[in-house]
């Protein structure tokens, strides 16, 4: 039982970054129908605005204090962030401790303004272009991305640790008289995970801009007809698209130390989670996400994998050539979306 | 000329000649010029221009006739690889067996996952072999390790059978490939004053067989069945409204790609007996579609074109650095100097696939056909500006 509920919250945690980013993908897919390879590199630019606000905040200035020496005998050079030497010694500390956090308020920005320039830039111009050529493009805006970032950042994966204070484990059975220790920084991802999706939901249900996108989803012409500037709304819809991924990175970054071709890694899987959930459903895409991770801890269960050698290897790829295979749609895919 | 009309026979003369005097054109800087590090003829380099050329043709039988965008076909070139590697370690090191085998295995392989994944098309077909091709990759690295050897890769070891040669040679190292006695690594050395000129074994042996595929891909484009690929391209739907079922066609197309990939991947092991998964992984696939879309998809020399291409400058420009550049520079004033050094370095040595990356979105952007198409504005900008000044008209015959 304690086995079986672990690998529940191992899956749920491994397919809310999945979710996050299919979530971002189905957005671009629904609003502007353009298939982004570059989207996992998105993912990827958000982690590396997590390093560089670490990097930032670690900007230091050197001092000698004169009541240390080193090795040498010398007076010790210590090396003070500017951060520590403006608010103090105990509050800086924190903020550095707490680099990761405070990135998501970093990343946001960035990650909108990257993707309203990617839109604007790129994306619009191949709007009228086959599905192939979007691939192709995207796909090249990807390895530059990525190779860019390989240039400032070197090809070795960066540490970027999570705040001490939710870096340990608990216990999260406790409550229900068992035991399962989880690490504190895989529940706070799943918690940021549903949060961001349910706002990003309530967004599109309840604000009128939302109402306005999804209304452009259905049926983008008519809602143009009606005088109302659906290409912006889109572009703006791209920018939070964009920002989704990049949040998933930055906070992605405790669990798994951010590298050059992260982004590359999850792509692939991130498209499977997509086409299995249907194209352009964003509950489809969320759902996917969490069933396809749960599935995908299952299968490396042990026991599973006695049974079946390999099976978690494959697992995911299995599934989605089934739901493929026998619903064309996907699971939530609308009808006459991208049904050929 | 083999059934070609005069245009497909002087194309194919010509790629002829480029091939098969590869050693002396890709070699034009003496050997002890400075300029000699940007000399390609060497054996190994020349094998891949012509192995990679060779799968690119084979992509773009199916992408270029048909439209199908496949991003797992690097599957197809690691199953041939495995197999080849198979048949070098039970039967020989004669490299006939072993390239046969895995075109068979490539093409039964392609024929399992093209019936499967053409049943859908578009993105999701793309998605559909991106699938199969990351299965066959995960695979190859955990369950399938007594076939793969997993991550160390499938090597020639002194104890395998080899049951129509022998296990070890005389003085007790491992056999190398050949062809009925013909090593596939000998080299026979030319020079030439100042030059040095490397004519190769398997470089040759490789050669004629692009000139083979080459030859089959021309009558495909040419045939009944590539004009059916071509209909599938423009409209499907109205190809299945007639009445007509284009499963077949496109599935064929897929399988003769596949072995197409195969006979790619059983060449490389035959010039180099080790295979490993890493051959079979999505960037793989996305390389060939780059070499594909780079050359022109859709068009007979394009693939060639843009698999020479890459390879090529992927070897130029990882060798060039700083001290190179500087002194390419070095007739320019020194601050003038270190800013363009400053400039160009992230673009080449380990930057290639920045370089790369960037070209492939101006091509994908501004040239959808593809060198091909550029060179083809090229002629008809020059044709154009011929026929102002004589004031005749000019017209140009769009090369395929």
């Amino acid at each position: 039982m304690d086995a079986i509920l672990l690998q529940i919250l191992n899956g749920l945690d491994k397919g809310s970054a999945y979710a996050l980013i299919a979530l971002g993908l189905t957005l671009i897919f629904g609003t502007l129908g353009v298939v982004n390879f570059a989207h996992g590199a998105l993912f990827m630019i958000g982690a590396f605005c997590a390093v560089t606000l670490q990097r930032i905040l670690n900007l230091s200035f050197e001092t000698v204090d004169e009541t240390q020496t080193d090795f040498l005998g010398n007076p010790l050079k210590v090396k003070t962030p500017y951060v520590e030497a403006w608010f103090g010694p105990e509050v800086g500390g924190s903020i550095i401790d707490w680099a990761v956090p405070l990135a998501i308020l970093f990343a946001i920005p960035i990650m909108i303004g990257v993707g309203y320039v990617m839109e604007r830039g790129l994306i619009k111009h191949f709007y009228k272009r086959p599905h192939a050529d979007q691939i192709l493009v995207t796909f090249g805006l990807a390895i530059v991305l990525q190779e860019v970032i390989k240039y400032f950042y070197g090809a070795n994966p960066i540490q970027t640790p999570a705040p001490d204070a939710l870096n340990g484990v608990m216990n999260l059975g406790a409550l229900i008289g068992m035991d399962i220790i989880y690490p504190v920084w895989r529940v706070v991802y799943f918690f940021f995970a549903v949060l961001i999706i349910g706002g990003i939901f309530s967004f599109l249900q309840f604000t009128t801009f939302g109402m306005v996108v999804r209304a452009g989803m259905a049926d983008r012409e008519t809602v143009g007809l009606l005088g109302i500037n659906i290409d912006r709304r889109f572009t703006i819809m791209f920018g939070i698209a964009a920002a989704v991924a990049g949040l998933a990175g930055v906070m992605y970054t405790p669990i798994n130390s951010p590298n050059y071709h992260m982004g590359m890694d999850f792509l692939v899987l991130s498209f499977v989670v997509v086409v299995v959930g249907g194209m352009g459903s964003l509950p489809g895409a969320v759902l996917a996400g969490f069933l396809l991770g749960v599935l995908e801890s299952f299968a490396s269960m042990n026991e599973i994998k006695s049974l079946i050698p390999g099976i978690d290897q494959i697992i995911i790829y299995v599934v989605a050539i089934i739901i493929l295979l026998t619903r064309p749609r996907g699971l939530m895919g609308r009808k006459g979306v991208m049904e050929d | 000329m083999f059934g070609l009309d005069k245009k497909d026979t002087s194309m194919l003369i010509i790629v002829a000649c480029l091939t098969l005097f590869a050693p002396f054109i890709l070699n034009p800087f003496p050997t002890d010029s400075a300029m000699a590090q940007f000399n390609a003829g060497y054996p190994d380099l020349m094998q891949r221009f012509v192995i990679f050329g060779i799968f690119a043709i084979g992509f773009n039988i199916l992408f270029g006739l048909t439209g199908y965008l496949s991003f797992g076909h690097a599957a197809f070139l690691g199953a041939g690889s495995y197999s080849a590697v198979w048949m070098f370690k039970l039967v020989g090191m004669n490299v006939i067996p072993a390239i046969l085998l895995s075109v068979i295995v490539a093409g039964l392989f392609a024929l399992l996952i093209g019936f499967v994944s053409l049943r859908r098309s578009g993105i999701y077909f793309s998605i559909l072999t991106l699938a199969f091709a990351q299965m066959s990759f995960n695979l190859a690295y955990s369950v399938l390790t007594p076939i793969t050897n997993g991550e160390t890769g499938l090597q020639l070891t002194l104890d395998d059978p080899r049951i129509l040669g022998v296990s070890a040679t005389a003085d007790g190292s491992i056999p190398v490939t050949s062809l009925f006695g013909l090593e596939m690594r000998s080299t026979f050395e030319m020079a030439i004053g100042p030059w040095a000129f490397q004519f190769n074994v398997g470089y040759y042996l490789c050669a004629l067989i692009l000139l083979a595929a080459f030859y089959l891909s021309i009558r495909i484009f040419r045939s009944p069945f590539g004009m059916m690929l071509r209909a599938v391209k423009s409209n499907q739907q109205r190809m299945n409204y007639t009445g007509l079922n284009t499963r077949p066609y496109t599935l064929a197309a897929f399988v003769i790609s596949g072995m197409y990939a195969g006979l790619a991947g059983g060449l490389m092991a035959s010039m180099d007996p080790l295979a490993g998964a890493e051959r079979m992984q999505w960037t793989a696939s996305g390389e060939v579609v780059l070499m594909t879309i780079l050359g022109g998809a859709g068009t007979l020399i394009g693939p060639v074109l843009g698999a020479g291409f890459i390879k090529y400058f992927e070897n130029i420009f990882s060798k060039i650095n700083d001290n190179v550049l500087h002194s390419w520079f070095s007739f320019m004033p020194d601050g003038m100097e270190d800013a363009l050094v400053f400039i160009v370095h992230p673009f080449i040595g380990k930057g290639w696939h920045l370089t790369l990356g960037i070209l492939f979105m101006l091509v994908v952007i501004f040239l959808p056909g593809g060198l091909v198409e550029g060179g083809q504005r090229i002629k008809g900008w020059l044709s154009r500006r011929k026929a102002k000044d004589s004031n005749t008209s000019g017209e140009t015959n769009p090369a395929e």
